[in-house]
């Protein structure tokens, strides 16, 4: 039931729009995703994979060797023995580790990049490739916004995991596991002490953190709200100035602001708290440091105590924990938002095709343009049947026409042809080959449907006329202009046809978008031709540059016409009159307006209409 | 800095969060420094002259120390990010306010997507620097500051050493954010290549599909992404050339260190102690140095994105309210006299010198192509541009003395784009009128012709509509956009080919509506077809912003001239069809 009732009241307009936000924010942890993505990484494991994790290792070993090196021989042997070769000896060994350091860390930060950015190419080429491949009612039921979405933004957030994020993963575990072990051959008393704080900094680096990034995810949820608004006050600000509502929408948008500045001063809040709590844990696992060693050092090394040297290694080895146990935490995290945008990017891959080509489909090399229908039913969702067990015939080179109400079927009948869908009953046939047996890039390539909107492309006038067949030469798409009329006004702007047009630009009428829609079309010469409304939108003066342009488009070649206006309807071989899915009559003009059926009823009441008004 | 000085405004109220963020600093910064001293300490006093009774008064001094640093660290940060968010919720709404004001004029130059930008990435650009960078440029003068006095109170000799090599360091740093800027920029320009390129594609799906070109597209596709690709290989080439290297200097620090110090220690000039504590102190000095050359890009970058930003709030608004503007409402009286529009200085002009009367009740009809200057001519009655010359008169009285509120309440717009928001049937009707009632609603969408379809839907006037209105047809975005207009009461209608997607027969019906709607009230039709605007009352024809025809449809035809030929075309077939008929 449809409801009427709504609220009125005097603070309306700050509740007056509403945003839904289409975000990836995190999901539980899944095996069979990782495993899933993974896959992406086979191509590149013996060469990018490989050599980062090995330079990986060899720049961890030697960063776990330097302290030693320096607390135990430096301190503990050479100086306190005042030993200079020694001391010269060290110096050295550790200035060429620094080297071979520094030669690894190139390497390493070189290939990681290299996987990372091979990976999300060829993830994000094959979702490309997968979503051109699906059918129109995937496209239907989705905003071009949240497609574009999934396409740019989930898989660039998998970026960061499968360049860094995996080869930190080991080098951190590495890390973490090479310092436990030298602590407990240095000193295992002092090593079961300092490492107390562990635990402490798990805590931290996961629980404290994931409560801060939740807030971080109110600030985002928040600001794309407000972005989305902003994005449409701009664009409909025309409008708002019209109807005076400059001041209700600022009252609005403040409510915004508001909420998102409470929901940031939440999260600095949180976030704030982060640092001086890993400091604090750093400062207790010192403290400890401090009383602990300087005991075992009291002690002496012989009494199961230890030398300035050792303690210094452990001073050094505590300052290097907190970097590996952080990026643990932060590794988990976003490994969660990982799961989140593939189980989005895995949804769409998921999805088939609902126009299936079978295995060895018929290739459609000459097409003649015979087209038929029979007994053809059709619904686009189950419960509203579109076309009623239609059978029809359309002869090549014919011009028919479809004329009835909206909703009468009229579009589906172009769709069909096209094989946008499958009929749910029944078979559509060109040249007595079923739909389903022919190759769909074949088949299109052969038909070209010219919509009420015509698309621009961003780029040159002349590639938007190409798109229509891409190998055309310059000559080829010039005359193409020159036979549908619009090399006149192509001519005409200074830079002619190396003019750069875009969809959202005004440097082009609605009329002139036609003309190239037709020359687009007229370049694919196909055998047959839809034109869907497609003179709908053309103010008078350029209809009648048009109809000329139509009827040397249309010639030779099967045509549908769908329209309201009878003058391009009187014309053609045969008219079909739909109602509710159903074919009414059929026949010419002359034969309908005899029949004095729904057809004649139609005209009448069109120009009885013109007439009244 | 006069960016900084002309957008004090904005911050300026929020000083307090800013200096209680530097007084935290201080300490943290101070904090700090005491570290590696107390390492040292507990090396040099406690160790090596056995003082073990030091210890535990070392340990409580330096747990209270870091107690006092945390409690430090969190005032300088949260301060800090409350000082940039409070300035950012001032700017937005001051940018918003503005730009709700800005005329027709400003936004027929401007694309959404750099108002855009500026109000997010050039407004975060500020904040960030606000909030962090500014802060942290002081902090690292005073770390660097604090710590090399430390090194120089311990050994002027060892120092030397050690910090020699410090002025590479520096050279390498500024080098990488020279090149690391365009980079960063390339990377960024390919990705939003490849995102245009892929909305174009969906966007344009239902062409691409027609004329079979996906594998076209797959391959264009495949040219940005690896476009990007390259570019974004490229730069981690300079990551991998300059980080290592930067460390590597730092290393080389560590070395020097390790090699002169430990010579001055077994000369016995130096303690352990302070050899080790030296180890903490370099990278005090090298860590922040690494990040000069960030905070000074943060600085250049903050200082453009706040010139951009002034862009807009400088910005001149054209339209102005006179004071003691007219508040009564108005009849619905128009009448121009010779007035003359031109909308950029060097162009055409788009109206010359255009008169006409519309009495209240009386209905215009204005035709002729594209760019001849119909909507002009409505435009000017709501005072979205100002005329050249010559006189917009509502009521006997210039539209400029009236307030605009008051002047556009009374005129029901429909415009040729019918841009629809992202909220309910419901609010989209009554966005012009917020305290009109449901049955005013409904009213307004019954005459609209929209209130069946609108009953048909499952949520009914609930319904949302999102992205531009998704979901409706052409002609039903049309008929809610007309019900939007009527909803206002207006003394004054103008559609701009508002039913151009509506069927004949539903046109028909609205327009019966309409004209009872505006019995005696004064109505500006745009249209292409003749059957819109052949019951006015004066029909302008129009041609390159002159008056070419004026007169009722009946006097037009008669003239034989532009109407006749418009005429003939929509109607030629007419009288052979409607004698067939009869």
């Amino acid at each position: 039931m449809a409801s009427i009732k709504g609220n009125t009241s005097e603070k309306r307009h700050l509740k007056r729009f509403y945003y839904t936000i289409d975000q990836a924010i995190e999901k539980p942890f899944n095996w069979k995703q990782i495993w899933r993505l993974l896959v992406y990484l086979k191509p590149y494991t013996k060469t990018y994979l490989l050599g980062a994790i090995i330079a990986m290792v060899v720049s961890t070993a030697v960063r776990l060797t330097i302290p030693i090196l320096i607390g135990k021989a430096a301190f503990d042997i050479a100086i306190a023995n005042k030993d200079t070769t020694l001391l010269i000896n060290l110096v050295i060994i550790i200035a060429v580790l620094y080297l071979i350091n520094y030669i690894a860390n190139y390497l390493r930060i070189k290939w990681v990049n290299l996987l990372g950015q091979n990976v999300i190419y060829d993830l994000r080429q094959h979702l490309f490739t997968h979503v051109q491949s699906l059918s129109n009612n995937f496209f239907d039921k989705r905003s071009a916004g949240s497609i574009l979405v999934r396409i740019m933004n989930d898989t660039n957030s998998l970026q960061e995991l499968f360049s860094n994020g995996i080869i930190n993963l080991l080098m951190d575990l590495m890390t973490l596991l090479g310092i436990v072990t030298i602590l407990f051959t240095l000193s295992p008393k002092l090593a079961l002490a300092v490492l107390v704080v562990i635990p402490l900094m798990f805590y931290i680096t996961t629980v404290l953190r994931r409560k801060i990034r939740r807030t971080w995810q109110e600030v985002r949820i928040q600001q794309s709200r407000m972005n989305s608004h902003l994005n449409e006050s701009i664009q409909g600000i025309r409008i708002t100035q019209s109807f005076t509502q400059e001041k209700e929408n600022t009252e609005f948008f403040n409510g915004l602001n508001t909420d998102t500045y409470s929901a940031w001063i939440d999260a600095t809040k949180k976030s704030a708290m982060f640092r001086p709590f890993v400091e604090m844990s750093n400062a207790i696992g010192t403290v400890i440091l401090i009383a602990y060693g300087a005991h075992l050092i009291i002690l002496g090394p012989d009494a199961g105590g230890i030398k300035v040297g050792t303690f210094i290694s452990f001073a050094f080895f505590l300052g290097m924990f907190w970097d590996p146990i952080s990026r643990l935490g932060q590794m988990y995290n976003q490994l969660l938002v990982a799961m989140a945008s593939s189980e989005r990017i895995f949804e769409y891959l998921d999805e088939k095709p609902n126009v299936d080509e079978v295995e060895n489909p018929y290739e459609f090399d000459k097409m003649k343009g015979h087209i038929e229908f029979d007994k053809v039913q059709f619904s686009y969702d189950n419960d509203r049947i579109a076309l009623h067990e239609i059978s029809l015939e359309m002869k090549p080179g014919q011009t028919i026409a479809l004329v009835g109400h909206t909703g009468s079927g009229k579009s589906t009948i172009a769709n069909l042809i096209s094989r946008f869908y499958d009929p749910t009953k029944g078979q559509v046939k060109i040249d007595g080959h079923n739909l389903r047996e022919v190759s769909l890039s074949s088949l299109r390539k052969h038909i070209s449907v010219v919509l009420q909107d015509t698309f621009i492309f961003s780029g040159t006038i002349m590639e938007n006329i190409r798109f229509g067949r891409p190998d055309a030469s310059d000559e080829e798409v010039i005359e193409a202009a020159k036979v549908v009329g619009a090399d006149d006004f192509i001519s005409r702007l200074a830079k002619g046809y190396e003019t750069e047009v875009e969809e959202r630009g005004n440097i082009l009428s609605a009329g002139e978008r036609q003309l190239l829609s037709f020359a687009r079309a007229l370049l694919a010469d196909p055998s047959i031709i839809i034109l869907d409304e497609a003179t709908a939108s053309i103010d008078t003066e350029t209809e009648l540059k048009i109809q000329a342009a139509l009827r040397r488009l249309l010639k030779g070649r099967t045509s549908i016409i769908i329209a309201h206006r009878l003058s391009t309807i009187r014309e053609a071989d045969n008219i079909y009159v739909l109602e509710n899915g159903k074919i009414l009559e059929n026949g010419n003009h002359d034969e309908l307006m005899k029949q004095k059926g729904e057809y004649y009823e139609l005209v009448r009441s069109q120009f009885q209409m013109l007439d009244a008004m | 800095m006069d960016t900084f000085k002309k957008l004090k405004q904005f911050y300026w109220p929020y000083r307090k969060y800013f200096f209680g963020s530097l007084f935290f600093l201080f300490f943290v910064t101070a904090i700090t420094v005491v570290y590696p001293i107390i390492l040292q300490l507990t090396i040099d006093e406690v160790v090596a002259k056995e003082q073990y009774s030091l210890i535990p008064y070392i340990a409580g001094i330096f747990i209270f120390l870091m107690l006092v640093k945390g409690v430090a660290t969190f005032y300088h940060q949260f301060l800090g990010d409350r000082f940039g968010v409070s300035t950012v919720y001032a700017l937005r709404d001051a940018l918003y306010k503005k730009l709700q004001v800005l005329s027709f004029k400003y936004y027929d130059n401007a694309k959404t997507g750099d108002i855009m930008s500026r109000l997010t990435a050039d407004v975060e650009g500020f904040r960030f620097f606000l909030s962090f960078g500014f802060a942290e440029l002081i902090r690292i003068i005073l770390l660097i500051v604090i710590s090399l006095s430390v090194m120089f109170y311990y050994s002027i000799p060892l120092t030397l050493v050690t910090m020699a090599a410090m002025p590479f360091l520096i050279v390498v740093v500024m080098k990488f954010e020279k090149v690391a800027h365009p980079a960063f920029r390339g990377i960024r320009k390919s990705f939003g290549k490849l995102n245009t390129r892929v909305q174009e594609n969906i966007s344009g799906m239902q062409t691409v599909k027609s004329l079979s070109r996906e594998d076209f597209e797959i391959g264009r596709f495949s040219n940005s992404n690896d476009d990007y690709r390259k570019n974004y290989i490229s730069t981690s080439e300079l990551w991998a050339k300059y980080f290592p290297l930067m460390e590597f200097i730092g290393n080389v620090c560590a070395v020097a260190l390790l090699a002169f110090g430990g010579y001055l220690v077994i000369d016995g000039s130096l303690k352990p102690g302070e050899l080790f504590a030296f180890f903490s102190l370099v990278w005090y000095i090298m860590g922040p140095l690494m990040n000069v050359g960030y905070v000074v890009n943060m600085f250049s970058q903050a200082k453009a994105s706040g010139e951009r930003l002034r862009e807009i709030l400088e910005e001149k608004e054209d339209i102005v309210v006179k004071e003691n503007a007219i508040k009564e409402p108005i009849k619905g009286h128009v009448t121009f006299n010779n007035v003359t529009l031109t909308y950029t200085k060097d162009d055409d002009s788009a109206l010359k010198n255009i008169s006409f009367d519309a009495p209240p009740g009386k209905t215009i009809g204005l035709i002729g192509g594209t760019g001849s200057g119909k909507t002009s001519i409505t435009q000017l009655i709501t005072r979205f541009y100002e005329p050249e010359s010559g006189d917009v008169l509502i009521d006997g009285k210039s539209v400029q003395e009236y307030d605009l509120k008051t002047l556009r309440n009374h005129i029901g717009f429909v415009l040729q784009e019918s841009f629809l928001f992202s909220t309910t049937i419901r609010e989209n009707i009554a966005y012009g009128n917020p305290n009109a009632t449901d049955e005013e609603i409904i009213d307004a969408a019954k005459r609209a012709q929209a209130h069946d379809f609108i009953m048909d839907m499952p949520k009914g006037y609930d319904t949302l509509l999102g992205e531009r209105g998704m979901g409706l047809s052409g002609g039903q975005k049309q008929r809610i956009a007309i019900a939007r207009a009527i909803c206002v009461d207006p003394s004054i209608l103008v559609l701009d080919d508002a039913t151009s997607a509506v069927d004949m027969d539903t046109e028909f019906r609205i327009q019966q509506a309409l004209k009872e709607v505006m019995k005696g009230r004064t109505s500006f039709i745009i249209a292409h077809r003749i059957s819109s605007l052949k019951h006015a009352d004066e029909i302008i024809v129009l041609d390159d912003g002159n008056v070419v025809e004026r007169g009722t449809h009946d006097e037009l035809l008669k003239l034989d001239g532009a109407y006749r030929r418009i005429y003939d075309i929509q109607y030629q077939d007419h009288d052979t069809i409607m004698n067939a008929v009869n």
